[in-house]
């Protein structure tokens, strides 16, 4: 099975994050590291490769600027086979409907290069972006149906064909969804325990294979992605004033009383 | 002006129960607009009173059962049609899984721009009343404010729940049946089984006015939490950790990867209140926290904090409620 894991690189969520001048997300004086909910897709992709009957592959791809091969790399030190790095200065600034333009591209490229992918991992979202828009947008570029918000995923290749089930949970309910292959899935923080690449990982990773593609090597032209090209404009991003200072009281027997009595004078009993 | 144009409320409803929500997105679209609500799926009969009351000028309706049975894209298709027949000045939908895939597949297909997660949408000011609604976002763990438009085709907006009161005033709600048959290309992701969850009888945690939630230093009895939250006809929450412990349900956590509530009040208990945790109640109205750490970082953001014991300081509070309640 040909596994493609979407991965991206997003600043340190513990570190303070701001923006540019721009409102574009200040990317440079935090430290980058692959997005944690897309450990989570690694980790489903390398165990639905090791589980199938016959030999698979996962590719780490990934889009962003020079920086982002790190996430490639974290991915292909926790035991993917190889990676894609889109790089282009004209992708600064990109929005998810431009995003997903250039994965589909990028996923469309590998498919015609080296043979066609069956299944397609994303994170449930990106931790700065946290839209969790673009495993869907992708699987409509891409015309497959999406699997998303995986809590469980199961493939099953008996009949020569891959099908792929997962449960998921929805605001009500839980639900099993079910596609043929391809498809896009995208899976949630329940799903699995990430590895932590080991020292061999490690090692190994250095000799596998990345390859850096452009715009124009993926097919999409420039003026379509970036800043300039996004179907959205922040007209204003401000700081939230920090909240004022509450009251804190310590327990002196009364603790519950007292937050009771604020309860009452708030109205909120 | 927009005023006459149409915006269409995709309405949240499981068999013709209509959420609340819907109510909301219908109030909203009446600021841009005329309300228009998209009803897809079983169970209108048991609906359109709601929709009436919450305002709905118009009605679509498709009955399909294809739209509860397979994923996300029937909704897309008949939604597609109606930005096609309608030319409509905004499209709304509820800001959870489902209706932000929807809103994704929806903003491609169209080339609209896309906006998630909003807790605002305004009309825009004369100046530039043709650029569309401004939105208001909260990003960053609730730490910026972020406004924002859509510069491409119709504008596509997922709000979150609590985000308006809704408006009592009733509308005539005209049905307008959706003729269309869903092709087979939306029909490849097939729902094969759901199951629903047995409610809690509790209110539902993201349209609550008020949330008691309760993380590790609950040390797995929920019980007090659970009889705040009854005292104050609360929904309960939780943090990952006690859903990771095993001590309450995924569907009840609150966060990042959980469900994000925006009520009156919210109540943290025994919870150290991680960024992630932050991300999904930061923007409460009012935070009141309870936990035995003087220097837990929930603290920062209180404002009534309790330093102390959950177990002892929790039961004390239900019981004055009670008290006070007769
Ligand atoms: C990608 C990612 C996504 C995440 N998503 C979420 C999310 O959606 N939601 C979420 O909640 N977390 C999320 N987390 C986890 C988050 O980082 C924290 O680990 C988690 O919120 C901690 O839960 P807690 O506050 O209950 O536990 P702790 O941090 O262990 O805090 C427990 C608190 O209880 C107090 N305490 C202990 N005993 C008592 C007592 N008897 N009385 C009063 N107080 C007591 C302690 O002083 C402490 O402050 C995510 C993490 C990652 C990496
Ligand atoms: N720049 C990117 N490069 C690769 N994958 C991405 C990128 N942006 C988003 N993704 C994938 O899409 C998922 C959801 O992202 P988002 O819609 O931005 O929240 C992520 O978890 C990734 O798997």
């Amino acid at each position: 099975m040909r596994i493609v894991v979407c991965v991206k690189l997003v600043p340190d969520a513990t570190a303070s994050r701001s923006f540019e001048p721009d409102h574009t997300v200040d990317r440079v004086s935090v430290d980058g590291l692959l997005s944690e909910l897309d450990e989570y897709a690694v980790e489903e992709a390398l165990r639905i490769r090791d589980a199938a009957s016959e030999d698979g592959e996962v590719v780490a791809v990934t889009m962003g600027p020079q920086a982002a091969a790190d996430a490639v790399r974290k991915s292909l030190q926790m035991g993917a086979d190889s990676g894609v790095h889109v790089l282009d200065e004209a992708i600064a600034g990109s929005d998810a409907p431009a995003t997903s333009l250039v994965l589909a591209a990028t996923l469309r490229k590998l498919g015609a290069d080296t043979g066609p992918v069956d299944l397609v991992v994303c994170g449930m979202a990106s931790t700065d972006g946290t839209m969790g828009v673009v495993p869907a947008m992708l699987a409509e570029r891409l015309g497959l149906p999406q699997l998303t918000y995986a809590n469980q995923v199961t493939v099953d290749d008996s009949n020569g064909a891959y099908r792929v089930q997962v449960r998921r949970d929805s605001d009500l309910a839980t639900e099993t969804v079910e596609a043929a292959a391809p498809v896009v899935v995208s899976v949630t923080d329940q799903i699995n325990e990430p590895r932590y690449p080991s020292f061999k990982g490690i090692m190994a990773a250095k000799k596998k294979p990345v390859q850096t593609w452009s715009l124009s090597d993926v097919g999409v032209d420039p003026a379509e992605v970036g800043l300039s090209a996004a179907w959205t404009a922040v007209v204003s991003a401000e700081a939230r004033p920090p909240r004022s200072a509450g009251t804190v009281v310590t327990d002196e027997g009364d603790g519950g009383t007292r937050l009771a009595e604020y309860l009452v004078e708030k109205k909120f009993v | 002006m927009t005023g006459t144009r149409e915006v269409l409320v995709l309405v949240d409803h499981a068999d013709g129960s209509v959420r609340r929500t819907t109510g909301e997105l219908l109030t909203i679209a009446a600021r841009l607009g005329e309300p228009s609500a998209v009803f897809l799926g079983p169970g209108i009969d048991a609906a359109r009173e709601q929709l009436r009351a919450y305002g709905a000028a118009k009605v679509y309706v498709c009955d399909s059962a294809d739209v509860t049975d397979y994923l996300v894209v029937p909704q897309v298709e008949v939604l597609e049609h109606l930005v096609q027949r309608t030319s409509p000045a905004a499209v709304l939908l509820p800001s959870n899984p489902e209706g932000k895939e929807i809103a994704a597949r929806l903003a491609v297909r169209t080339g609209s721009g896309l906006i998630t997660d909003a807790v605002d949408v305004r009309a825009a000011t004369d100046a530039d009343a043709d650029a569309g609604p401004v939105t208001t976002q909260s990003v960053f763990a609730g730490g910026f404010s972020v406004q924002a438009r859509v510069t491409s085709g119709t504008p596509v907006i997922t709000v979150k729940p609590n985000s308006a009161t809704p408006d009592e005033t009733a509308g005539p709600g005209v049905e307008e049946p959706v003729e269309m048959t869903v092709s087979d290309d939306a029909k490849a992701a097939r729902v094969t089984g759901r199951e629903a969850r047995t409610s809690s009888g509790r209110p539902e945690l993201t349209e609550a006015s008020i949330v008691v939630s309760g993380g590790r230093g609950t040390g797995g009895d929920f019980g007090p939490v659970e009889d705040l939250a009854d005292a104050l006809g609360a929904a309960v929450g939780a943090s990952r950790a006690a859903v990771d412990s095993g001590w309450y349900p995924h569907s009840y956590q609150v966060g990042q990867t959980g469900k994000t509530v925006s009520p009156q009040l919210y109540v943290a208990c025994g919870i150290s209140g991680a960024i992630q945790h932050r991300a999904g109640m930061q923007t409460s109205k009012a935070i009141v926290a309870v936990n035995k750490d003087a220097e837990a970082p929930i603290f920062e953001l209180v404002d009534f904090g309790v330093v102390g014991d959950l177990t002892t300081v929790l039961p004390q509070v239900s019981e004055a409620i009670k008290a006070r309640k007769g």
